[in-house]
């Protein structure tokens, strides 16, 4: 052990280390809030554009109302039209990619060699960097045709195909995110579990998807939220004209879809047309949420941890 | 580093016994011939003769690397998950006969029948009662009141059911270490296996919990066989009837433990056994 001559240099470079790691320790906090102001602007500027329009329409009326027509020469301001829309479609979405998602993550997880894997992921993930726009296309000119013969009458606009097409699209964020939780289940748990004489689909379904829980709730609620959310598709394909069903062969409206074409069209700002779109934001914030709310719930209720 | 071994006095008379007769005793209960291993170009076993005898415990002991670990995970065929391996030779189960590692016989019947305990405790992340209940799960089993039975004449035959009964249901995590590694002893023992294999069990756990689990595996001699890996000589010299000494892939000696630890026929396991490497 070299003593030190003084304690003062040490001091100092203490000191100094201390004051370095405040620095570093607040630009992170910084980047943080960046994301939390974010959120609470969004939510106040939401809130704030939206209290005029309720002072004209009353909240019952707004959350009872089966029609809207806010562009209409006598208005109506129901919101259950789009937010049947918006549900429709997200389940179709979800019926979909769920199920096909989590059965391509276990594949790849549990079952696929690594070449395979290492070839089949990315390719997954590029189909999440298509446009949108080209995904709504894809539901307007080949999906709806093609299910036009499996279903004759089925109406050029409907929310089946966009459902379906929205599906397709977030697949890959199922499949992908479930795959990494899944690859985080330590190899030990596998062992365990072959050398108790269990197959592999056994292991996979048994001990790894039950530790992996709650990586793969994540996965579905970041479906989940990009279905609620997705906008181009269902403007595409669903047709615009809000319509209170819960039959998916229908066309329909949905909340993002009203807010791109009241957002695109020369609506005075002041009018309550305008101010409309805020209150409808705020209900797709309220839904996401709600999801967000129950998927955490259930997740806590049936991991199970490793 | 010179090691000392003390030998328990159980041990010590046996060693007074004339070599092989306790070989008499046993009839074999598994049989490795010119078993060799390979992981991918890297031979890790080489022509491995060894009898496991019934209802006998056989350590394999040895320097890091020498192929222990290799060689157990060979009996329940562990390696077929790694892509890339190769088995040779054979090891054959008795008395129904049957080649362990031949292609042709199904890997997941022969650990139906060969339980293992590894080196890390690794409860299922499910609750006490599931974790033991999984062997009966996997293998179809439904009845309620039956698995209610096996579930709990495991963890007594593994000594943790007056620590665990009033609380099966919390998680298998919950428990300490050793607990842990002993639920894993019951989650095996559950399916009544022929052939009980141990991966150096007590290397993450205390000196009291690595007692218990000794007691344990000497008490369970009475039903099944063990082959049991481990670091630690004491260990091998305490538990077990028999002990193999390999290194570099090779078996160098194989006798009674009484006979290898007090009297070992080779120069390379006296160096081992006394310290002098390894």
């Amino acid at each position: 052990m070299v003593t030190p001559k003084s304690p003062a240099p040490f001091a100092k470079s203490i000191r100094r280390r201390r004051a370095r790691d405040r620095v570093i320790e607040s630009l992170l906090l910084l980047a943080g809030l960046v994301a939390v102001f974010t959120t609470l602007a969004i939510v106040w500027i939401l809130v704030a554009e939206a209290l005029p329009f309720f002072s004209h329409v009353p909240l019952a009326d707004f959350l009872t109302d089966t029609m809207w027509t806010p562009l209409f020469a006598e208005p109506r301001y129901g919101i259950l039209p789009l937010v049947a829309g918006t549900l429709v479609t997200t389940f179709v979405a979800l019926a979909l990619a769920i199920p096909a998602g989590t059965i391509i993550a276990i594949y790849l997880s549990e079952f696929a060699s690594h070449r395979v894997r290492e070839s089949v992921k990315p390719a997954l993930e590029m189909l999440g960097a298509v446009p949108t726009v080209v995904y709504g296309y894809f539901a307007l000119v080949m999906v709806t045709p093609f299910l036009q013969k499996l279903l004759p009458g089925l109406p050029g606009f409907n929310m089946l195909s966009a459902g379906l097409v929205i599906g397709i699209m977030i697949v890959p964020y199922v499949a992908s995110v479930s795959e990494d939780a899944m690859r985080a289940v330590p190899n030990y748990m596998r062992e365990g579990s072959y050398a108790m004489g269990a197959t592999r689909l056994q292991t996979a379904t048994r001990v790894v998807v039950p530790g992996a829980l709650s990586g793969i709730a994540a996965a579905y609620i970041l479906g989940i939220s990009r279905a609620v959310g997705e906008t181009m598709v269902v403007a595409v394909a669903a047709g615009l004209q809000p319509n209170l069903t819960w039959n998916p062969t229908e066309s329909a409206a949905t909340i993002t879809s009203f807010i791109v074409q009241v957002s695109l069209g020369d609506l005075p700002h002041e009018s309550i047309g305008y101010q409309s779109i805020f209150a409808a934001g705020l209900v797709l914030l309220v839904i996401t949420l709600a999801f967000n709310i129950v998927g955490f719930a259930l997740t806590r209720r049936f991991r199970e941890a490793y | 580093m010179q090691m000392q071994i003390s030998m328990p006095v159980e041990a010590q008379s046996l060693s007074d016994a004339p070599r092989g007769a306790i070989a008499e005793t046993a009839p074999a209960k598994a049989c490795a011939s010119k078993l060799g291993f390979w992981y991918g170009n890297m031979q890790a076993l080489k022509g491995l003769d060894m009898e496991i005898r019934d209802k006998r415990v056989t350590a394999l002991i040895g320097p890091s690397g020498c192929g222990k670990s290799t060689f157990l995970r060979c009996f329940n065929r562990m390696h077929d998950l790694t892509p890339g391996t190769r088995y040779e030779g054979s090891i054959h189960l008795y008395p129904d006969d049957i080649d362990l590692v031949s292609r042709d016989v199904d890997p997941i019947e022969v650990r139906m029948r060969i339980g293992m305990v590894f080196q890390k405790p690794n409860p299922f992340p499910k609750s006490i009662f599931e974790n033991v209940a999984y062997g009966l799960r996997v293998r179809g089993m439904r009845a309620r009141a039956l698995i209610e039975e096996e579930v709990e004449k495991a963890l007594r035959d593994a000594a943790l059911w007056d620590e665990v009964k009033d609380r099966l249901q919390s998680s298998g995590l919950s428990l300490s270490g050793g607990q842990q590694q002993r639920l894993c002893i019951a989650r095996a023992l559950a399916t009544n296996p022929e052939l009980l294999l141990f991966d150096e069990p007590t290397s993450a756990l205390d000196p009291i919990a690595t007692a218990r689990i000794e007691e344990l595996i000497t008490a369970l001699r009475e039903r099944v066989t063990v082959l049991i890996v481990t670091h630690n000589m004491q260990q091998a010299a305490r538990v077990s009837d028999y002990t193999a000494f390999m290194y570099l892939g090779e078996l160098v000696e194989f006798d009674a433990t009484s006979k290898l630890f007090t009297n070992p026929g080779r120069k390379a396991t006296e160096d081992y056994i006394t310290g002098r490497y390894g």
